[in-house]
């Protein structure tokens, strides 16, 4: 383990979680043109790290993110929360940047450090794409341990446990570092940037690279032929009572 | 061979050969077994169906400390033309660095065309991993197959379906268990089992311990009827009402996210797009409003029925049959009733 404790937390910018999405009138894509914020579970990614630099003062945290200009509003709100500095990793598409391609670019950014990290904090999944991969591609590019799904994380040194949610409970596992750690619901309850914390983030440095800068090809390797809205619903019957109700179920719906 | 299995195929599957695709007899996929305490877990059952979809022939890969009564099990399903096992105490506990080194061990030695399974917590953990060690980009939380390399897949919290195409040499996918039926048992004696050729141990990774959630109910996952409590239900001992009316119905438990963050009940019951994705015959909402992130983990449910206070709760948009009545008195009265 470096001294200071040195964490990356990638961070994607993504259609608010409020709000109801369109599919486009070429349904290609959906419509973009709304209202964005930092990806849920990457809010959580930021707060754990900024906890750990809480507890342990000798830590740097570091947020990154890849994707088009505004993606530094992001980055912004990152710095806001605690992080120490950002790094911006500009594409020109966000709508083509795929998990493949920006685990291959954050391993590319750490492995160009001078200064390693020792550990990764990721989201578990992003709202938009929910693919669910980015952190477990990481961890395997760089060939470190990865615990997904925290829903706790415990440091002790170079040694992390960490508690994880599963299918049916919980499970713990203990690794070493470096390591990669996704966050899930549970992790923590991130905090508001302050105001003044908000005016401090505007002074805080923000470094801005290319993919280019990192030998990174991010070409999309998933070829999206269309999307499409999903089928509607026939809701909206209301019935009387609860003599109503079980008879709807039994004859006419016939599922009790 | 693989023409032999093909054809095979499709005498069994008889009318359903529709779903076959011409150019399937290319298809060499490897299934993923997840299993524990020697029941073969049903997202793997599903995953299976989905791989026949695939057409060729499906390979079965039992990674575990005592992997021999599994794969005797998985065996007995149609399609599965051949089960490879590899034992050791690490597969056990499914730890991602451990069960993707076996992985790529068995793809250097196979080739498989597509490596499938379901999108659980030790699919969505391990598949990933290994695809990017082959440089090769999953698909997650398939619907539905449309070819060998065309897939169906929700985003934005199923609000969009978007239809993907992979170009890569070899398809990782994880698979939505409620999309595809669970394949049945019986009737295949064709199947061989070996070993898979030995990996790498990785070690970096030791597992502490677990804590699963104990319910003589069914899996909330696979249920055929689920009721859910949400934020409505105002604490955890509410819930009894809830268990009362899910014991008359043998329905499963589940939960809205605000229940789960309330403390209410534990997370591994929440509904929605960061929880378990349900689609049972029957989903009874209770006390819940009906977020976007609720929607995307029970809206496939066959009949929808919802039981709020709050005739303009967005549930009720959704509901086959809807109830405007107090949780309180309406639950104990169904209970009683049926």
């Amino acid at each position: 383990m470096s001294n200071p404790l040195r964490i990356f937390v990638p961070v994607k910018r993504v259609i608010d979680f409020a709000v109801k999405v369109r599919v486009n009138p070429a349904k290609t894509d959906v419509d973009r043109s709304v209202k964005h914020s930092m990806n849920p579970f990457d809010e959580i990614a930021v707060e754990e790290a900024v906890r750990i630099k809480e507890k342990n003062k000798a830590t740097e945290v570091v947020a990154i993110s890849c994707g088009s200009a505004k993606a530094q509003e992001t980055l912004r709100t990152a710095l806001a929360m605690g992080a120490d500095s950002a790094v911006h990793v500009e594409v020109k598409d966000d709508a083509t940047l795929q998990p493949l391609a920006v685990a291959k670019l954050l391993k590319a950014y750490a492995d160009k450090q001078e200064k390693k990290p020792d550990l990764f904090i990721l989201g578990k999944q992003a709202i938009d794409d929910d693919a669910n991969q980015t952190g477990q591609m990481l961890a395997g590019l760089l060939n470190w341990s990865q615990t997904t799904f925290a829903s706790k994380v415990e440091i002790e040194g170079e040694s992390l446990k960490v508690t994880r949610e599963i299918d049916g409970g919980l499970e713990t596992l203990q690794t070493k570092m470096p390591a990669i750690i996704t966050t899930d619901l549970r992790l923590n309850e991130p905090r508001y940037a302050s105001l003044p914390n908000i005016m401090k983030a505007k002074k805080k440095p923000l470094t801005k690279i290319t993919p280019e800068d990192l030998g990174v090809d991010i070409s999309p390797r998933i070829e999206t032929l269309k999307v499409e809205e999903p089928a509607k619903r026939q809701g909206g019957r209301t019935v009387e009572n609860v003599d109503e109700l079980l008879d709807k179920l039994k004859n006419e719906a016939k599922v009790l | 061979m693989l023409s032999t299995t093909a054809s095979r195929f499709l005498r069994q599957t008889g009318v359903t050969a529709q779903r076959f695709y011409a150019s399937s007899a290319g298809a060499n996929t490897l299934l993923f077994v997840e299993h524990k305490d020697g029941v073969i877990s049903n997202a793997t059952l599903n995953a299976l169906t989905a791989a026949k979809q695939l057409g060729g022939s499906v390979t079965a890969l039992v990674a575990g400390d005592a992997p021999e009564a599994v794969a005797k099990s998985i065996a007995d399903y149609q399609g599965v033309s051949k089960v490879l096992t590899a034992t050791d105490a690490t597969y056990g506990k499914n730890l991602a660095e451990d069960v993707t080194s076996l992985l790529l061990a068995v793809q250097n030695k196979y080739n498989f065309t597509h490596i499938i399974g379901g999108h659980t917590a030790v699919g969505k953990n391990v598949f990933p991993r290994a695809a990017a060690l082959l440089d090769v980009a999953p698909i997650s939380d398939i619907t539905a197959v449309q070819s060998e390399d065309t897939f169906v897949r929700p985003i934005y919290a199923g609000n969009a379906i978007a239809t993907v195409k992979s170009n890569d040499a070899v398809k990782f996918v994880t698979v939505r268990g409620t999309a595809f039926e669970a394949a049945q048992s019986g009737g295949n004696a064709d199947a061989t089992v070996e070993a898979a050729p030995e990996a790498e141990k990785v070690g970096t990774t030791q597992w502490v311990g677990e804590e699963i959630q104990k319910s003589d109910r069914p899996d909330l996952g696979s249920a055929s009827r689920v009721i859910s409590g949400g934020r409505g239900m105002k604490n955890g001992e509410n819930f009894q009402l809830l268990y009362a009316m899910a014991d008359k119905m043998n329905a499963a438990v589940g939960a809205s996210r605000a229940a789960v963050d309330a403390g209410f009940v534990d997370n591994s019951l929440q509904v929605g797009q960061t929880g378990k994705i349900v689609a049972p015959e029957l989903y009874i909402a209770v006390g819940i409003s009906g977020a976007i992130q609720h929607l995307a983990g029970m809206k496939d449910s066959k009949t929808i029925v919802a039981i709020n206070k709050d005739a303009d709760a967005p549930i009720f948009q959704v509901a086959d049959y809807g109830l405007v009545e107090d949780l309180f008195k309406a639950v104990p009265e169904i209970t009683e009733k049926l």
